[in-house]
């Protein structure tokens, strides 16, 4: 029998964080008020805040990143929790029955929450069914599938640049097939109630019922890019090139790739977003990417207060959770 | 062998166009009598089938019964002990054994192991090409001899259309029925997901249904090319099958089935990342299988069988696209089938004959019907027994089904292997 919404316990209170499907807009709008409040943390001296003293957070990670998985540390950090991040080689451990013994191994050391990262997707709904009952998991990342932090935090700069979701025009431009961040970027915005919201990319790149999700396919620039408020660019792997399907970096930027005359196409104010890190003149032209309409590294910044913002609901959620935490 | 009197049952047997409430009288591993019984008939045995259904023993197109190379997840005792239990009397295992059934000794070791087990009947399906790769046929004439009815090249595709060709025309030289599961390996890639809105929204990599269509197109022209008589395994999409049915109308030697699960379940089914439901072919859409349905229904598609395919538990327990694909399927195969009766999408000889006669034509085996003198592969039903899905209490080695808590009606009370009793429920 499948659980019905892993993710939630049964006051309806944020368990797991493995996706942004299936929550409710009031859940998500929590996530961005918390981070707010964070935030202002962050601006301060003492940047630190005891609500996790005393809690053991592991950052598992089967697939190498350094930015998300530094943000998560910082973010533990400054919550007074113990961090300790576990590198792993995705080949050996990275299957089947090991890897549920390390789970409980850790467990057994009285980890409080799993931050994962892995190459497949439904890895962290996997490790979040097999998990202790007082252990719990956030997703930073499972092969196509999710990226659910990435987007709250790119959620958290759309809302600061632009308030009403409901009036906004956002565009994500790009390899939406491959994509987690895409994926959690477009239930989020739905949830949010975003005004109209579409992908732009080549047929190969784009999944084949992508509508059923909810967005507009555009496979045209001039088109998809007309009236935006947001355009959202993804990083483009360089394997796609082997898999046919593309036939070089140069001509997806021909097509695709976000220049100055491009981005022309979009509202005068729109703003420009990438999960990082860009490849400057593939998907994204370095003249853009450096401009004022571009709120990149401040996505990065972002980070640190959306992940402190759901690892402190999902792990404080008795007395806690209240906005007022900060004072 | 003793001398055996079933009465009061309602005798099914499609292959003769029987439904009726009759006795039926078994000696020496056969029918001997229905309705009266031969002159010097002694009954030594007598089974009171009142209120149940008599049917022929079912005949199961594709189970694996992980034996010879998988003891750990099942073996040809377990899983003829489950086959007794859901009344299969005959199964095909196909080739992907290990080692492959591309020697005559292969073949012989399975065949020997079953009798020695006394459950089923196990028909080892040959190998098309040698190890199953697709470069060198297998010595089929040498598999024919060691009693292979059919070959096939089970989940690994022949993807030289040369050899595939070849392998078709050595078949029909033979007089060998080729079974197909038809995939074209590189529109499949490192699919594991049916390639739709499940897979677009669980980022899983998909199998689309052009990878079916494609394989079956290809094959279909071979077929003509060939003059081989050959069978199309566990079809999952409606397209393909509108292409069977093409086939058939152009008068080509092809027959179908379609896994009893690919008529229940979608690719929703996967949602969630339930491994229970990882199969291959990948569940399809609600189209597919409303089509699957219709095609078993016309007889486009011949045969239901189980595509049984039991697990170790640890094959379930990982990420979804790292488990092993397969159901545990013997034991829901029958159940499922009757449901699609109470459901209205099958009469009840046309479930009966999909699990029988249809199968046993394609095998051009004499099981499957219950005509005098024919072989006493029985099968006895209690058609309004409740039964819900437990996967611990399953007989197979295998605890995973997708089925676990679904209230299913009909169980086999008795199943006779040519006048044996092999199986009795306990009531």
């Amino acid at each position: 029998m499948i659980q019905q919404n892993l993710q939630l316990d049964a006051q309806g209170r944020l368990r797991h964080f493995l996706t942004t499907e299936g929550l409710s807009r009031q859940h998500l709008t929590e996530i961005l008020d918390l981070a707010e409040s964070f935030a202002m943390v962050s601006g301060k001296s003492v940047k630190k805040v005891p609500l996790l003293r005393g809690k053991t957070i592991v950052n598992l990670f089967f697939e190498t990143s350094t930015r998300t998985r530094t943000t998560f540390e910082l973010a533990a950090t400054r919550l007074s929790a113990d961090v300790q991040s576990i590198n792993i080689a995705t080949s050996a451990t990275s299957k089947g029955e090991s890897l549920l013994d390390m789970l409980h191994n850790l467990e057994a050391m009285h980890c409080d929450m799993f931050v994962v990262r892995h190459a497949d997707s439904g890895a962290a709904h996997f490790i979040a069914r097999h998990v202790a009952p007082h252990v719990s998991v956030i997703n930073a990342g499972d092969g196509r599938h999710a990226h659910p932090t990435q987007a709250m935090l790119d959620m958290f700069t759309i809302r600061r640049h632009k308030g009403d979701f409901s009036q906004l025009k956002v565009a994500i431009i790009g390899d939406i097939m491959h994509s987690r961040v895409a994926r959690s970027q477009i239930h989020a915005l739905n949830t949010l109630g975003v005004g109209e919201l579409r992908v732009i990319g080549p047929k190969t790149l784009i999944p084949p019922a992508a509508s059923t999700l909810g967005v507009r396919i555009f496979h045209d620039m001039a088109q998809g890019l007309a009236d935006v408020d947001v355009v959202i660019t993804l990083r483009l792997q360089k394997e796609r090139m082997r898999g046919a399907l593309l036939p070089s970096e140069g001509e997806f930027f021909q097509r695709y790739g976000l220049t100055e005359k491009k981005l022309a196409l979009a509202k005068p104010d729109a703003i420009v977003m990438h999960p990082g890190p860009i490849n400057r003149g593939v998907e994204i032209a370095s003249s853009v990417a450096d401009s004022p309409q571009s709120v990149i590294l401040e996505q990065v910044s972002h980070g640190l207060a959306v992940r402190m913002a759901v690892m402190s609901m999902v792990l404080g959620r008795q007395p806690l959770g209240d906005s007022g935490a900060e004072d | 062998m003793s001398q055996i009197h079933i009465s009061g049952g309602r005798m099914i047997d499609p292959a003769n166009q029987r439904d009726e409430i009759i006795d039926l009288y078994l000696a020496e591993g056969r029918v001997v009598g229905i309705g009266t019984a031969p002159a010097d008939f002694v009954a030594e045995q007598h089974i009171d089938a009142s209120g149940k259904l008599v049917c022929p023993g079912l005949v199961d197109l594709q189970a694996r019964l992980r034996e010879p190379g998988q003891k750990h997840k099942g073996s040809i005792a377990s899983e003829s002990a489950a086959a007794a239990a859901s009344g299969v009397t005959t199964l095909c295992c196909p080739p992907d054994t290990k080692p492959v059934i591309d020697s005559p000794a292969v073949a012989e070791q399975i065949q020997h192991r079953a009798r020695a087990v006394g459950l089923s009947r196990v028909l080892p399906i040959g190998a098309l090409t040698q190890g199953l790769e697709g470069g060198q046929l297998a010595n089929m004439q040498a598999l024919q001899q060691a009693g292979c009815v059919v070959v096939s090249n089970a989940l690994r595709p022949v993807t030289s259309t040369l050899v595939q060709r070849r392998a078709m025309e050595y078949a029909a030289t033979l007089g060998l029925t080729v079974f197909i599961n038809a995939e074209d390996p590189w529109l499949a890639a490192d699919g594991c997901v049916h390639e739709g809105a499940l897979s677009t929204r669980m980022g899983l990599p998909g199998i689309p249904e052009c990878a079916e269509v494609v394989a079956v197109g290809r094959d279909l022209m071979l077929i003509e090319q060939a003059g081989v008589r050959a069978h199309f395994s566990q079809l999952s999409t409606l397209r393909a099958v509108e292409m069977i049915a093409d086939a058939k109308a152009r008068g080509l030697m092809v027959s179908a089935d379609v896994s009893a699960h690919q008529l229940f379940l979608t690719e929703m089914d996967a949602s969630d990342f339930n491994s229970l439901c990882h199969v291959r072919p990948p569940l399809r859409s609600q189209r597919d299988r409303d089509g699957l349905r219709a095609a078993v229904a016309s007889g486009v598609i011949d045969a239901i069988c189980s595509d049984h395919q039991p697990h170790d538990r640890d094959a379930k327990l990982a990420p979804f696209a790292a488990t092993e694909a397969g159901i545990s399927a013997l034991e829901t195969l029958l159940p499922l089938s009757l449901r699609l009766v109470e459901e209205g999408v099958l009469s009840l000889s046309r479930a009966i004959a999909a699990l029988s006669s249809g199968p046993a034509r394609i095998l051009g085996i004499e099981a499957g019907q219950l005509g005098i003198d024919s072989i006493a592969d029985i099968c006895i039903i209690d058609p309004d027994a409740p039964w819900q899905v437990s996967a611990a209490q399953l007989r197979s080695a295998g605890k995973n089904t997708p089925f676990e808590g679904w209230e299913l009606r009909g169980q086999v009370s008795h199943t006779l292997l040519a006048g044996k009793l092999v199986f009795e429920r306990e009531t």
